[in-house]
C-alpha cells in the first residue's frame, strides 16, 4: 500500500495522543524515585520515598487487595448465574432486568454512595467496617461481570449446546458444569480481571463509604495528594501502577485473543 | 420438565436479585425520598434551576462534559480509525499505550494533571524556559478538561476501534470502484458506518464526565462541578436532603444521556467502565 | 504455449470496448504467502471471461489486480486497451464492481446507492436522474428506488449492486462471486439475467466463481485456476470435453478413469487409462459391453439416474442413464463407451499453464 502524506499526518497525530497519555505517567514514576523532584534527576535516585509510603500506607494496599478478592468472589457467585438466567430467559423481562443491573454504571458513584449511606448509615457496625465498601464495589462491578459473561453466552449459541447435552442425558447440574461453564470461561475470565481491576482503582464510591480505619489504596492516594510532599505521593502512585498495570496488560492480552 | 428448570432459574438469579434489591433499588428509592425531605420538600428537585450556585455548577458541568465528549470522540476517531486501517511495526504497542490508562481512577488522573500542568509541572517548566512565563492551568477548568480528556480517550478509542474493525472492507472498495476519492470514502461510507459507535461512546463519555468526582477532588481549588457541589453540600454544609436531590438529578441526567444515545444509535450502548 | 487465442465467434471489436492485458502478474502478500504465480492473460474487448477454481486458487486476487484493489508484484503490468494502468488506483480505473457481500451502503437508499458513482463524477442532476432510472429499470427494481437497504431481500440487493455498478457505464465490469450468497433457485434465475445483461451491454466482463455451472453458462472463455496458477484457458466446451490437466478433468464435472486393459477388446488399441464422463457411457444388456459391474448405488436425480458400478480391481465407475426402468442395487450390468466421446488424456505436466 502506498503511504502518502495523509498516513504520516495521522501517524504523527496518533503518536501525539500517545505522548499525552504516557508522559504524565513517566513523570510520576520519575518523581517517585527522585531524591528531590524540584531539583530534578540530578539530585539522585532513591527508594526512600517508597519506604516511607510502605510505612505509612501499606495497610491501604492490603485492604484494597482483600476487598478486590472478596468482591471478585461475590461477583462469581452471584453474577455468573445471573448472567446465565438473563441469557436463558430472553424476552422483554430479561432485557428490562439487564437494564436495571447495568444502572450502577449509568448512575454516578457519588449518588449510589449517598443512597447507601442514607439507608444503612445507621447500622454502626456495618457502616464502619470494610464490608460497607465491599457492597459499593460489588454494585459497581457486577454489571461488568454480567455483561462480559452475557456477551460470550450469546456468541456460543449455548442453548443448542445445552440442548444437545440434554439429549445425551445430562442433568441440569451436569450441563451447567460440563458444557456451559467451560464454554463461557473466556467471559468469566475477562469479567474477573475487569472486576478485580475496577475494585482496586475504585474511588468515587469508596471516598464516601470509607472511614478513617477503612482506607483503601485510592483513598490513601487522595490523602497523600492532599497532604504529602510530591515525591511521596508519586512513590505511592508508582506502587499503584505496579499493581494495576499487569492487570491491564492481562486484560488487553485477553481481549486480543478473543 | 418445565417446572423444575423455572425453579432452578429463579434460584440461580435470586442472590444477585437480593443484593440488587437491598443495596441498590431500595437505597436509591430512599435517596429520592430524602431528596424531597428538606425544608423545600419536593421543590428541592428544582433547586438545580432555582439556586444560582447549583445552576451555575450544573451548566459548568454540562458544558465541560460536552466539550470533553466532542474532543475525545474527534481525537479517538482519527487515531482509532487510523490504527484499524493500517498495519505497521509498533502498531500494537501504540494500541496498548492508548488503552492502558483505562482503569486509572480519577484521583490518580488528577495527580497526573498536576504533574503535567501544576505549579511544578512539565508544561510550566517548558513554557518558562521558552517564554519566561510559567504556564499553570491544572487547577482551572482547563486542567479539568485535560484530566477528563485523559480518562475518556482510552474508553472511546476502544469503542471506535471495535466498530471500525467490524466495517465490511468491501464497502470502502465499492465506493472506490465507483470513483470516490479517499476523503469521500471517509465522509460517505466510513463515518456513517461508525456513527452508532460514535454516538454510543460519546454518550458514555458524557455520562462519565458528568459523574466524575476523583479528578475534580484532587485538583480541588475553586472548581464547582456538580459532583463536587454535592460533596460539599453533604460534608461541609451537612445538607443531606440537598445533596440527595442533586445526586438524583445528576443520576437522571446521565441515565437520560445513555438512554437517548441508545435510541439514536439503535443498539445497546455498552458502557465501558 | 498459451491457450488464450481469442474465440473465433468473437463480437466485432469496437473502439469503445476495453481489452485487458495482464503480463507477468503475480502477487505475494506482506506475510510472504504467494497468492498468485506470475501469469499472463489477454481478455478481448467485449468478452466475458470467467475465473473458476476452488477457494484459495488466486482467482479473487487476479480480479482485484484487474480492479486496482491490489497491485501486482514488481514486473507485473495491467493494460487497458494497451494503456498501462498498473499503478492507477481503482477510483480512477472506471471499472464497475459487484461484490460477493453486495457492499451496498446501508446509510443510503436504493436510489442513492445507484446514484453514488454518478454523484462522485459530478454528473449534472437531470442526466443523473435519467441514468439512475435507466439502471433501475434495466435491473427491474424501479419500484424499490426509495427503499432502505435493510428492507431488501438477497436477490433484490444483488440487483441493486448490479444497477449501481452499471449506472456509471464502466469500461469493464468485475463480478466477484456475485451469486454465491443466494439460494439455488434465485441463483439460477439471476444467472440467466446476468447473462443477458452482459450480452446486452456487450461490455468486457471478468467474473469470478467457484461454481462450474455458472462458469459454463456465462463465460465466453473460462480460466480454470488452482494453487495460484492457470490450469487451462478456453471456451466452456473445450474445458469440459478436453481438459488440459488432471486437475481440470477432476474439478469440472465427474470423470471416470479406467485402465484400457480392463475394457473388453480395447487393451490392444489404447495404452494406459481411458477417461470418460458419466453421461457418455451407455448401458447395454448382454453382448457388446466394454465393462461389466455390479450396481453399488443408484440415485434418482429426476432427469437422470446416477449409478455407481463396482467391478473387481477398478475404482468405482459413475454412470448416468436416462432410462426409466429401475435398476436394482446388486444387479450386474454392462456399459459401452463411444470411442469419439472419450476425454483425451491430459498430459502429465501443466500444458495450459503460462509462465
Amino acid at each position: 500500500m502506498r503511504r502518502g502524506k495523509l498516513f504520516h499526518l495521522q501517524l504523527a497525530f496518533t503518536l501525539a495522543v500517545c505522548t499525552f497519555l504516557i508522559v504524565p505517567v513517566i513523570l510520576s514514576v520519575l518523581a517517585g524515585v527522585t531524591v528531590n523532584y524540584f531539583q530534578g534527576l540530578s539530585s539522585g535516585l532513591t527508594l526512600r520515598w517508597l519506604g516511607e509510603v510502605w510505612a505509612l500506607y501499606s495497610e491501604t494496599i492490603f485492604l484494597s487487595l482483600l476487598i478486590a478478592v472478596v468482591c471478585l468472589a461475590v461477583n462469581l457467585m452471584i453474577g455468573v448465574p445471573a448472567a446465565y438466567v438473563l441469557a436463558r430467559k430472553g424476552g422483554r423481562l430479561a432485557r428490562a432486568l439487564e437494564e436495571i443491573i447495568v444502572l450502577p454504571i449509568a448512575i454516578p458513584g457519588l449518588a449510589i454512595a449517598l443512597a447507601l449511606i442514607v439507608t444503612y448509615g445507621g447500622f454502626r457496625d456495618f457502616r464502619t467496617g470494610w464490608s460497607f465498601i465491599l457492597v459499593g464495589h460489588v454494585l459497581y462491578t457486577l454489571p461488568f461481570m454480567v455483561r462480559s459473561v452475557l456477551a460470550v453466552l450469546h456468541s456460543v449459541n449455548f442453548r443448542e449446546l445445552e440442548e444437545s447435552a440434554a439429549s445425551l442425558g445430562a442433568s441440569f447440574v451436569q450441563r451447567f458444569r460440563d458444557v456451559i461453564l467451560p464454554n463461557v470461561k473466556p467471559g468469566i475470565l475477562a469479567g474477573s480481571l475487569m472486576t478485580f481491576t475496577l475494585s482496586i482503582g475504585e474511588f468515587n464510591l469508596t471516598w464516601m463509604l470509607h472511614t478513617p480505619v477503612t482506607k483503601t489504596l485510592p483513598v490513601g492516594l487522595a490523602d497523600s495528594y492532599a497532604s504529602m510532599r510530591l515525591e511521596v505521593a508519586s512513590a505511592y502512585t508508582l506502587i499503584f501502577f505496579v499493581m494495576i498495570v499487569p492487570l491491564l496488560i492481562a486484560m488487553q492480552a485477553m481481549s486480543r485473543r478473543r | 420438565m418445565s417446572q423444575r428448570p423455572a425453579l432452578l432459574l429463579i434460584l440461580l438469579a435470586l442472590p444477585a436479585g437480593v443484593v440488587f434489591l437491598a443495596f441498590f433499588l431500595l437505597p436509591m428509592a430512599r435517596l429520592v425520598l430524602i431528596g424531597a425531605s428538606g425544608e423545600d420538600g419536593a421543590a428541592a428537585y428544582l433547586s438545580v434551576l432555582t439556586t444560582p450556585r447549583h445552576l451555575e455548577s450544573m451548566i459548568a458541568t454540562v458544558l465541560l462534559s460536552l466539550a470533553v465528549t466532542l474532543a475525545a470522540v474527534a481525537v479517538s476517531t482519527v487515531a482509532g480509525v487510523f490504527l484499524v486501517r493500517h498495519r505497521f511495526p509498533g502498531r500494537s504497542t501504540l494500541v496498548s499505550l492508548l488503552t492502558f490508562p483505562l482503569a486509572f481512577p480519577g484521583v490518580v488522573i488528577g495527580f497526573l494533571v498536576i504533574l503535567l500542568a501544576g505549579r511544578q509541572g512539565l508544561v510550566g517548566e517548558v513554557t518558562k524556559a521558552l517564554t519566561g512565563d510559567k504556564m499553570v492551568f491544572a487547577y482551572s477548568m482547563a486542567g479539568l478538561f485535560v484530566g477528563y480528556l485523559y480518562f475518556s480517550i482510552p474508553r472511546v478509542i476502544l469503542t471506535v476501534m471495535a466498530a471500525a474493525e467490524k466495517l465490511d472492507p468491501s464497502l470502502e472498495e465499492a465506493a472506490r470502484s465507483l470513483g470516490a476519492p479517499p476523503w469521500r470514502v471517509v465522509a460517505d461510507v466510513i463515518l456513517p458506518a461508525l456513527k452508532p459507535g460514535l454516538i454510543a461512546s460519546g454518550a458514555i463519555c458524557f455520562a462519565t464526565s458528568m459523574g466524575a468526582f476523583g479528578t475534580a477532588f484532587t485538583l480541588a481549588t475553586n472548581i464547582d462541578v456538580l459532583p463536587m457541589t454535592i460533596y460539599t453540600e453533604f460534608t461541609l454544609s451537612a445538607n443531606i436532603a440537598g445533596a440527595a436531590s442533586l445526586s438524583v438529578v445528576l443520576g437522571l441526567v446521565t441515565w437520560a444521556a445513555l438512554a437517548l444515545a441508545r435510541n439514536l444509535s439503535g443498539s445497546t450502548v455498552a458502557a465501558a467502565g | 504455449m498459451m491457450h488464450n487465442t481469442l474465440p473465433e465467434a468473437s463480437e466485432p471489436m469496437t473502439a469503445e470496448k476495453t481489452a485487458i492485458t495482464l503480463t507477468d502478474c503475480g502477487k505475494t502478500f506482506a506475510d510472504g504467502t504467494r497468492a498468485l504465480q506470475p501469469i499472463d492473460l489477454a481478455i478481448a474487448g467485449g468478452e466475458t471471461v470467467v475465473l473458476l477454481g476452488p477457494s484459495g486458487c488466486g482467482k479473487t486476487t487476479l480480479l482485484r489486480i484487474v480492479a486496482g484493489l491490489e497491485t501486482p508484484d514488481a514486473g507485473g503490468r495491467v493494460l487497458f486497451n494497451g494503456e498501462d494502468v498498473t499503478v492507477r488506483p481503482i477510483e480512477r480505473r472506471e471499472v464497475g464492481m459487484v461484490f460477493q457481500s453486495y457492499a451496498l451502503f446501508p446509510n443510503m437508499s436504493v436510489r442513492q446507492n445507484v446514484a453514488y458513482g454518478l454523484k462522485v463524477r459530478r454528473v449534472p442532476r437531470e442526466e443523473l436522474t435519467r441514468r439512475v432510472d435507466d439502471a433501475l429499470e434495466m435491473m427491474q427494481i424501479a419500484e424499490l428506488a426509495e427503499r432502505r437497504i435493510g428492507q431488501l431481500s438477497g436477490g433484490q440487493r444483488q440487483r441493486v449492486a448490479l444497477a449501481r455498478a452499471i449506472a456509471v457505464r464502466p469500461r469493464i465490469l468485475l463480478l466477484d462471486e456475485p451469486l454465491t450468497a443466494l439460494d439455488a433457485l434465485l441463483r439460477d434465475r439471476l444467472r440467466v439475467e446476468i447473462d443477458s445483461l452482459l450480452r446486452g451491454l456487450g461490455i468486457t466482463a471478468v467474473y469470478v466463481t467457484h461454481d462450474q455451472a455458472e462458469a459454463m453458462a456465462l463465460g465466453d472463455r473460462v480460466v480454470v485456476m488452482s494453487a495460484g496458477q492457470i490450469e487451462q484457458i478456453g471456451p466452456p466446451r473445450d474445458i469440459y470435453h478436453a481438459p488440459a490437466t488432471d486437475f481440470v478433468a477432476d474439478f469440472i464435472g465427474t470423470v471416470n478413469r479406467v485402465p484400457a486393459a480392463a475394457l473388453a477388446g480395447w487393451g490392444d488399441e489404447v495404452d494406459g487409462a481411458v477417461l470418460f464422463r458419466p453421461e457418455d457411457a451407455e448401458i447395454v444388456s448382454g453382448e457388446g459391453a466394454h465393462l461389466r459391474g455390479r450396481v453399488a448405488s443408484s440415485l434418482f436425480l429426476g432427469d437422470r439416474t446416477r449409478l455407481v458400478l463396482e467391478s473387481d480391481g477398478l475404482l468405482p465407475v459413475v454412470v448416468d442413464t436416462r432410462r426409466r426402468e429401475t435398476i436394482r442395487i446388486g444387479e450386474e450390468i454392462g456399459i459401452r463407451l463411444k470411442p469419439g466421446h472419450l476425454i483425451p488424456l491430459p498430459s502429465a505436466g501443466r500444458e495450459g499453464q503460462t509462465c
